[in-house]
This record gives C-alpha cells, structure tokens and sequence, in this order.
C-alpha cells in the first residue's frame, strides 16, 4: 500500500492517568501497521511513541500527541504543558531520571525515556522552557520497503 | 525455545495463551523497568517481570513481545488479564523468584537479548 497523502491525526493525554497510559501510542501503531509499513520500522515508531507518551503522563498535567504520516517519513510530535526541562544535556544521559518513587513502583522513571526516543529516531529534536512546557519532534524515515 | 519448554522450565501457570506449544521464541528480557524492556529488547522474546501490572502488558504488546512471564507467583488483577486478553499476549506466572526463573531458562538454552 502507497501512502498519497499526508495521514495525521492528534490525541490528548492527561497527566497522571496511568490506567489508560499507552492506548494513544498502540492506536498510532495499529495505524503504521495497516498501512503495511516494515515491522521493524513500526516497532521504532511505537516504542519512541510510547516512550513520549509516558512522559507526559507521568511529568505533566496534560500534552498532545501528533502523527504526521507522507509517503517519506513518520513525524511524531509530543507537546505538553508540564514544568520544562531544566538541564536537556543531563536529561538526556541515560539513567538520570527525575521521577518520584510512584512512578518507579510502576515500572518508569529509569532515565531512559529521552534516551530511548532519540535511539528509534531518524530525527530528534527537544524544545524545553522550564515553567511552560517541552516539545518533542521525532522523525522516523520509511524506507518503502514492505512487510 | 518451544513455548512448551519454557513453560515446563518454570512450573508456570498459563493465565492467557495466545500461541502454541512449539511456536519459538529466541531471546529473553528480564526487567521491571518498561524503558528497559523498550530500549533492549527484540521481538520474539520473552520478558520476565516482576511488575504484574497492565503496564508490563502494554509495553510488551509495543515491543512486539507475545510473551510474558511474571514471577514469585505473583497474580495480576482483572485488568490486566483483560488487556493480555484484548492484545494477544500470552501470559505465565511462575512460582519462582526472577533469579532462579531466568537461571532456569539459562540452563535450558535459552540467552538474553542481544545488545
């Protein structure tokens, strides 16, 4: 399956909400995978996703989350209102990690969220300013070759 | 390995199963951190966690990992099973602590993820 146009859509993610943490992030895969993209390709997609969800679910009090599909590449775009990013050098090294205890109980807050995204990207770039919020933007490249 | 073998290797309870017994699966990943199992792991692996909760699910279910084992006999809750169940995961307890599940598997042939 060729993709013509440009496919795009958004989700809204609440902070906090851990019983729904990764549904936006599985529908988007579920997406990649019936336009018939590579496995491997939707499986870096889906675990940079994922990884952008989670951190605005547990950092922030709300975000949204874009896909932006073209015949090129996935563009994923994780924008949220949370408190910012003080120091993005050390944010991205991997194991640092500001995450309360809570968090951790549940699995996350190991440091290697931003680590990880930037891993499965093609592209990555981070916008921070403390008190108002962080954008993320990952570009993943297709190569057009088919499952 | 044959899921069967894994099965047998960890007296484990099968809660959901999704596969067959002589369907394989090549490596293992053994964590209660998600961004671990993410940032590790292949497909086709097993992930043996400690953490029996419906995030452990989805992050295998996004990792393309279709099995899970969770240990020292701990049982998930209700929707957990669910989301096994909605995601095809098949899904294992195993009374054994993480070190002597993954020592058991190791023993059977079974290696972790390739870095």
């Amino acid at each position: 399956m060729h993709i013509k146009d440009t496919i795009e859509g958004s989700f809204h993610i609440v902070g906090g909400d851990f019983s729904r943490a990764g549904e936006a992030s599985t529908e988007i895969k579920s997406i990649l995978q019936s336009l018939g993209f590579n496995k491997e390709i939707v499986r870096r997609a889906a675990i940079a996703t994922f990884e952008a969800e989670m951190n605005i679910i547990i950092y922030t009090t709300a975000g949204i989350l874009r896909y932006e599909i073209t015949p090129e590449r996935i563009k994923i775009i994780a924008q949220d209102m949370g408190p910012g990013i003080e120091d993005i050098e050390l944010a991205m090294q991997e194991g640092y990690s500001t995450a309360p205890d809570w968090v951790r109980e549940m699995g996350w807050g190991s440091g290697m969220g931003l680590p990880n995204m930037k891993k499965n990207s093609d592209e990555f770039r981070i916008d921070s300013v403390v008190g108002e919020g962080t954008t993320v933007e990952m570009v993943i490249y297709l190569d057009n070759t088919k499952d | 390995m044959k899921l069967e073998r894994i099965i047998h290797s960890l007296d484990a309870v099968v809660i959901t199963k999704f596969m067959s017994d002589g369907d394989e699966i090549e490596w293992a990943c053994a964590t209660d951190l998600m961004s671990e199992v993410l940032y590790y792991s292949k497909d086709s692996s097993v992930l043996i966690t400690g953490l029996t909760k419906q995030q452990a699910i989805r992050t295998a279910d996004i990792a393309d990992i279709r099995v899970v084992v969770f240990t020292r006999g701990k049982e998930p809750d209700t929707p957990t099973i669910e989301l096994a169940n909605e995601k095809r995961i098949t899904l294992l307890i195993t009374p054994y602590s993480m070190f002597t599940a993954c020592g058991r598997l190791y023993e059977a042939g079974l290696r972790c993820c390739p870095e």
